[in-house]
């Protein structure tokens, strides 16, 4: 195998003991992203937020994934969200990594929907790291409408919608 | 391992066992069949003591992908949870064990299992040992016909019975709902196949399936008001054999047999249980059920199994079609279970005997045996 590289002879030409064995492996799969997440990008697609909504507690999840967490119960309902959300937490990342595209520091943020009871990671763009705090009520800033697809790439980033901050009651149950 | 205090399977549900599940993801595979396991006993998951799963991540390429599964079940407020990166059945045995020691009366097992996503043969050359054989990626078809060579060698079996087993198993399940390759093709019509791997035509092998299954087990007297008549566990073991095929005689499956005794079907563990006049060909007697369930891929393996039992004529053997009908990888064992179950539930057995096989070649075994007493009505 080409990636044995440090193979060395124990049969007696005195090279010495084998100490280690590269084996690659690569095995590749075919995703499946289910129903209801199927809807979800391509609600992307669209441009919009569609999240469902569980019969038994009536809580919206977004992305969905077909089930309510909480009561095992198929979600049925689907619930199309608007452009904004708030930020109920965030870290600030200050560490470089390989295929990074972004310029350090940024934010990476809890957003929770307007209407949605489950928060999900957005990146913060349009406002000094230093500036960015729990309750900022912001927007989704999409890609160009032909550069739309069925993924998160779609939307480009959050930036701040100018309302003024969401009260700490209002997302404190989904920190 | 026999019970210290009765434990039965109350019911049974599987999804139908497709080639490629292409549009649900597993929650969605799995939530209507653990609805139906509950509906059929009118529980709820509120009722469940423990809840315990069988899945492998390399199967979709997901780390952690049985947390994720659990959106299924609604894990609120939290329940006492496990998991095996194994097939169901070995689910079941951790949730059987669990409940032997009393705390709690009820557990769901279930377990799903998509072969379709990736390559399986690649897949399933990375459970060899990782030193000499997974480097040379050995696919399982290979593995099996190198068993099957030797079966032939050692006179035992020919192509013929081989075929004789895919025939009757597709036959039989053509009246299971949820197998997905059922038909009635003559033995000579079989082997008119090309060769996979010789000795092994397309019909010795099973299907790439996807699927998923659910049991729900109870104990004693919540078990019989549950149902009239619950499938009781009256032994359940497991038992494995060294990871080096070479050091291993393939046309034999001490393995399973250990486990057998392990389960009190045979004598020499000393443990209860009844010992019959099976015609086995490893001596000591045969296991003696009305039905068995064994977890045999390829078809030949049945034929091992059949011996290491000591399974006479009169057993029904793989009436859903078995392994060859349907092979959901880590679902297929629990399904095995949950037929020869459904057959004491339904009245058509007394006792049964249900097996769940793991790694190539019949590398792991285990044994289930159950019956409509709680006893093992011998």
């Amino acid at each position: 195998m080409s990636g044995a590289g440090t193979l060395t002879d124990a049969g007696g030409t005195g090279e010495g003991p084998v100490t280690s064995v590269a084996t690659p492996i690569r095995v590749e799969y075919q995703y499946t992203a289910g129903l209801a997440q199927s809807r979800f990008l391509k609600g992307i697609a669209e441009g919009k937020f569609l999240g469902q909504r569980c019969p038994k507690c009536h809580k919206v999840y977004v992305p969905p994934r077909g089930s309510c967490p909480t009561d095992g119960v198929a979600t049925t309902d689907e619930v199309e969200l608007g452009n904004t959300g708030t930020v109920t937490t965030y870290c600030v990342v200050n560490v470089p990594f390989q295929g990074q595209s972004i310029e350090i520091p940024y934010i990476c943020a809890q957003i929770l929907m307007d209407g949605a009871n489950l928060a999900f990671m957005g990146l913060i763009q349009e406002i000094p790291a230093d500036q960015v705090r729990m309750g900022l009520r912001v927007e989704a800033v999409w890609v160009d409408r032909d550069e739309l697809g069925p993924n998160m790439a779609s939307v480009k980033y959050f930036r701040p919608s100018g309302e003024p901050d969401a009260a700490y009651e209002t997302f404190v149950e989904y920190l | 391992m026999n019970p210290v205090r009765p434990v039965a399977v109350v019911s049974f549900a599987q999804s139908k066992q497709v080639r490629r599940e292409d549009h649900r993801n597993e929650v969605e595979m799995l939530m209507p069949v653990v609805s139906d396991v509950f509906a059929q006993v009118g529980l709820t998951k509120d009722d469940m003591g423990f809840v315990c799963s069988g899945s492998s991540d390399y199967l979709v390429g997901a780390p952690f992908s049985f947390v994720m599964a659990l959106d299924a079940v609604g894990v609120w407020p939290p329940m006492r949870e496990s998991h095996v990166e194994m097939d169901g059945a070995w689910a079941l045995y951790e949730a059987w064990t669990l409940l032997q020691e009393g705390e709690v009366d009820t557990a769901l097992v279930y377990s799903f299992g998509r072969s379709s996503p990736t390559d399986l043969q690649r897949v399933l050359a990375l459970q060899l040992d990782p030193y000499y054989m997974a480097p040379l990626w050995p696919d399982p078809v290979a593995l099996a016909a190198l068993q099957a060579r030797a079966l032939i060698d050692a006179g035992r079996a020919d192509e013929k019975d081989f075929a004789a087993v895919a025939a009757r198993s597709r036959r039989d399940a053509l009246a299971n709902p949820n197998a997905q390759v059922a038909n009635d093709t003559p033995v000579e019509e079989l082997l008119a196949d090309e060769y996979v791997v010789a000795p092994l035509r397309r019909h010795t092998l099973p299907p790439v399936t996807d699927g998923v299954a659910a049991i729900v087990l109870a104990a004693g007297a919540r078990a019989t008001s549950l149902v009239d008549r619950p499938a009781w566990i009256t032994g359940i073991d497991h038992r494995i054999e060294t990871h080096a095929l070479g050091a291993r005689d393939l046309c034999e499956s001490p393995s399973t047999r250990r486990a057998a005794q392990g389960a009190g079907l045979l004598g020499g563990s000393g443990a209860g249980g009844a010992v019959g006049s099976g015609s086995g060909g490893t001596g000591g007697g045969g296991v003696d059920v009305d039905v068995a369930e064994l977890h045999a891929p390829y078809a030949h393996q049945e034929i091992i199994l059949r011996d290491a039992l000591g399974l006479g004529d009169s057993v029904r053997v793989n009436p859903s079609g078995g392994a060859l009908g349907a092979n959901a990888l880590m679902v297929a064992g629990l399904i095995r279970i949950g037929e020869a179950a459904t057959r004491i539930m339904d009245g058509s057995a007394r006792r049964a005997v249900a097996h769940a096989t793991s790694g190539p070649c019949l590398q792991q075994n285990l044994v289930c045996a159950l019956a409509a007493e709680p006893g093992g009505g011998a």
